[in-house]
């Protein structure tokens, strides 16, 4: 399949670069000879080891068809030779007559082989010659780079070619881009290639013409067709299409600002989706059994730490680690809750105070066993590839996938917690606990063992937000510290013992913070935050959806 | 519960107190008290007057640390007052600390004078660090010891009164009361960790030369402020358990154990409150700026909600409710983790949440518990 991408492609591609050489026909004949004869065996080593050697004459007409040869290939390394060859990083070795990439280190150079990429040590400075080239010759790179680019066969490529060219085109690259449009399978590319002809259409002297491209192009976001209208703003000598400039500006202004808004939503819901994954264990233990958990954050730290060891155990596959890492850490950090919950917060239920400080003694503990028995640096967690990456909605405005993952994350755990609390056995006897704890007994209900499992599927959540927070920020003994205040807040400002006053509590807590942030900076907005909670807690003491009945009472 | 103060051991409220004869019937006061004084003696004698090659000489370095301990006692007392006699937990008290300590630390800035790094004759180090041309309105009068005391009583007065007043009364209380003040600690932490704020951001305030004119390096200096530590623990203890021993303390006794029965039988329960944490702030502001110029700095970190909770454990340990608990708990838990530190950092964690799990845990009555079933018993 390759080979027939490759042959058509440089059928595609003979006749731009047939312009290029006027008087250096010859030797441009000489090196096209290559090409066409290895393309149909393996794609062609030895033409471009031909025309490395040939790069490394005196004479520029030479290089400059050596060049037009390499960009002929069709080989894969073409398009990285061509741009070392521009950027000069492309060396001669005269020990052993190799052409090398050389990356400047100390003194000298560290140098791998042009052609396989085989690393060659390092080289003194005078071991190896830099293959010089001129301007004429830098033009005739980038047009050749352009082409090798536009007809790459990733899309991606091609559309980074297009918004490379786009601001400032010469009429060559144009003719290259009409010629790209004709035969341009993919949608996106298209677009681009659309929008770069419309800028240049700007050019022209026709103001029709320039009337009709600023129409084209209004309601883009691409960062040169607003420079490009901004310049029409000023010089253009038609006052129709100056008005016609200013229109399409507004709008353009209209749809950036919508998109800045677009983008904080998303960081604020993003990070509300961190608070909510945080809280809502906090809810569980808080809610349902009154007891101020502050090992919580300790919980979650365990959660990321156990993401830490299952990737150490499985280093080929950090794709899979976080799908194992999910039950994983909430069996560990839900065994540690229960241990917890066993040895400790069952002596003290109905002393929430006394919980508060046990609990407080129980995360210093788990903060110095983590040092101790790990590291007390931050360890490493590696990002799956799948969550790099962004989705590009438009030119203004790029959603990162982890904080996509990580907010459908926050809600399916919610939704997974709301249907055991409403629909399964457990569920309704952890209600019943928390609502009347003699009459639950009295029904037969084995309350220790409620509570006991409670705790244990609190702190379990708090581990599967570990994992999570593990993608987001730094893995050390401390993390947990930073959260635990957070969830609080968004705890006490949801209402106490409603799921759903959490996910509301948070995700509004996370919008507000990164609304105010571009006023008031990032630490400011988290203060005015705390103040407003604070202030919030005078008017509705018991939070935004407050438990009623008796059970308030309690 | 069990940490109830029966209401036998006090003295009838009806009679008019003086100040020491709030301790007439505190047997634990009264050690306390006797101890502090001698204290107070010994120190500056074992400091100044014996020679250092002695084994009983005790060095300057010792002598700021038990000064130290004590600012930190001074505040332990404070936080019993209204958590173990009005059932107020309060995880802020750290921050009345710390404001206290600016305010004193900012007054210690001034003094600094020309003698600074940069040698500006008016603005701080810091200040000129960030390129500032005038000082903020906030750090005037701060060149004179007068207004700085009063502001460290005033700053953390008005916070804790504000806070009050809102929270009070809107009837915010138990743990949803002590989440919202380890929210205030940590929102003015991270407010003062901001260089914008002016008080030296992450830094905070250092290099401090004298106060009134002493230098503070001195050995005379380390040992009059030891002693005016021990004079405001002295003072603090007395007026504690003046208010305790009062009507007034009575009420909050009231409150701390059913506070809706209280209010329906007519005591204006907000307002005991209020005047309780206000009181109890200032003695928390007036501990900070003892602490700062035997400790030489004041930084944001002091705001952390982690300090907070450390004093809470103090009077756990040392036992709520009985206000000489709350200082042989400071000092306990301190020397412990001056001792741990040293000796063996890493676990000094384990020690201290340990203690923390067992005392809750056994000892709800804390060490003074232990001493007064003995007592009970004998």
């Amino acid at each position: 399949m390759t080979t027939q991408r490759w042959r058509g492609r440089s059928d595609g591609r003979r006749s731009p670069s047939s312009r290029v050489a006027t008087g250096r026909l010859l030797a441009v004949l000489a090196a096209l000879w290559l090409p066409l004869f290895c393309a149909h065996a393996t794609p062609g080593s030895d033409g471009l080891e031909a025309a490395l050697t040939q790069l490394t004459e005196r004479s520029f007409a030479t290089k400059a068809a050596a060049a037009e040869a390499i960009a002929e290939s069709g080989d894969e390394r073409a398009l990285g030779l061509l741009r070392a060859l521009l950027d000069g990083d492309l060396h001669f070795r005269a020990s052993d007559g190799r052409i090398v990439f050389a990356e400047r280190s100390g003194g000298g150079y560290r140098v791998r082989d042009a052609l396989t990429g085989e690393a060659l040590g390092e080289a003194g400075r005078r071991e190896v010659r830099r293959i010089a080239i001129n301007n004429q010759m830098r033009t005739q790179l980038r047009g050749l780079i352009a082409g090798l680019t536009l007809a790459h066969p990733d899309p991606q490529v091609r559309l980074a070619a297009v918004h490379e060219v786009m601001a400032d085109p010469d009429d060559e690259t144009l003719k290259r881009l009409r010629e790209r449009l004709a035969g341009e399978p993919n949608g996106r590319v298209r677009e681009a290639l659309e929008l770069a002809l419309a800028l240049a259409d700007l050019e022209r002297e026709d103001p029709a013409v320039r009337l009709a491209a600023i129409e084209g192009l209004a309601g883009s976001l691409e960062p040169a067709v607003r420079n490009h209208l901004v310049a029409l703003l000023d010089e253009d000598p038609d006052p129709q299409v100056m008005a016609a400039a200013a229109d399409a500006l507004e709008g353009i202004a209209v749809r950036r600002q919508l998109n800045a808004l677009a983008e904080t939503l998303f960081f604020g819901l993003s990070l509300g989706s961190v608070l909510v994954l945080a809280a809502i264990g906090l809810a569980i233990t808080f809610g349902v059994l009154g007891v101020i958990n502050m090992a919580h954050g300790e919980l979650i730290m365990l959660g990321a730490y156990t993401t830490y060891l299952v990737q150490q155990a499985m280093p080929g596959a950090i794709g899979w680690s976080l799908l194992v890492a999910v039950p994983a850490a909430f069996l560990v950090s839900g065994a540690f809750g229960v241990a917890i919950e066993r040895l400790v917060i069952r002596f003290l239920y109905g002393r929430p105070l006394e919980t508060l400080l046990a609990t407080f003694g129980i995360s210093l503990i788990l903060q110095q066993l983590v040092r101790t028995v790990i590291s007390a640096q931050n360890v490493v967690v590696e990002n799956p590839a799948w969550m790099q990456g962004s989705l590009v909605i438009n030119p203004g405005l790029s959603l990162t996938y982890n904080r996509i993952a990580i907010l459908a994350f926050a809600l399916v755990v919610f939704l997974g917690l709301v249907l055991i609390l409403k629909r399964t056995a457990l569920g309704l006897q952890v209600r019943a606990v928390s609502q009347n704890r003699a009459m639950a007994r009295a029904m037969g209900v084995r309350s220790a063992r409620v509570d006991a499992l409670t705790f244990g599927l609190g702190a379990g959540v708090a581990g599967v937000a570990g994992v999570a927070l593990s993608q987001l920020t730094n893995v050390g003994p401390n993390m947990g510290q930073a959260y635990i205040i957070d969830s609080f807040m968004v705890v006490v400002f949801g209402g106490v013992g409603n799921l759903w006053g959490t996910l509301v509590g948070g995700l509004t807590l996370g919008v507000a913070n990164k609304l105010m942030e571009p006023w008031a900076g990032a630490v400011l907005a988290k203060v005015l935050v705390l103040v407003f909670i604070i202030l919030f807690i005078q008017k509705r003491p018991r939070g935004l959806f407050p438990q009623r009945g008796r059970a308030a009472e309690a | 519960m069990e940490a109830r103060v029966k209401a036998s051991a006090l003295p009838e409220p009806g009679a008019r107190l003086g100040l020491l004869a709030a301790v007439r019937g505190d047997r634990g006061g009264q050690v306390l008290l006797a101890l502090l004084g001698a204290c107070a003696l010994a120190v500056p004698a074992l400091n100044l007057l014996v020679p250092e090659s002695s084994p009983l000489h005790l060095s300057s370095y010792t002598v700021a640390l038990l000064g130290k301990y004590l600012t930190y006692a001074l505040l332990a007392v404070a936080l019993d007052l209204v958590w173990g006699h009005l059932g107020i937990l309060s995880l802020g008290h750290g921050a009345f600390f710390a404001l206290g300590g600016y305010a004193m630390g900012m007054y210690l800035m001034r003094q600094i004078g020309e003698r600074g790094v940069y040698g500006h004759p008016v603005l701080p180090d810091f200040m000129v660090f960030l390129n500032w041309q005038e000082l903020p309105w906030f750090w005037h009068g701060f060149d004179q010891f007068w207004f700085a005391a009063l502001m460290v009583v005033l700053v953390p007065g008005l916070l804790a009164f504000v806070f009050g007043w809102l929270a009070f009364r809107s009837r915010v209380t138990g743990v949803y009361l002590s989440i919202i003040t380890q929210a205030l600690t940590y929102a003015l932490m991270l407010a003062f960790f901001r260089n914008e704020m002016g008080f030296g951001g992450n830094n905070g305030l250092t290099d401090f030369k004298d106060i009134l004119g002493f230098d503070l390096q001195s050995d005379a200096t380390r040992v009059g402020l030891f002693v005016a530590s021990a004079a405001a623990l002295a003072f603090g203890y007395l007026a504690c358990s003046y208010i305790v021993a009062s009507r007034l303390g009575r009420v909050a006794l009231a409150i701390r154990d059913a506070e809706d029965r209280t209010r329906f039988i007519g005591y204006r329960v907000e307002r005991v409150k209020l005047f309780l944490f206000t009181f109890s702030a200032v003695l928390a502001g007036i501990a900070g700026a003892l602490y700062v110029p035997q400790v030489g700095i004041i930084n944001p970190g002091e705001f952390s909600p982690i300090n907070s909770i450390e004093i809470v454990i103090w009077v756990a340990i040392g036992g709520r409710a009985t206000l000489y608990g709350a200082v042989i708990g400071a000092v306990l838990v301190n020397y412990g983790k001056t001792w741990f530190t040293g000796a063996l950092p890493e676990a000094w964690l384990f020690a201290l949440g340990g203690l923390f799990v067992l005392v809750t845990l056994f000892l709800p009555r804390g060490i003074a518990g232990l001493w007064r079933r003995r007592g009970a018993s004998g």
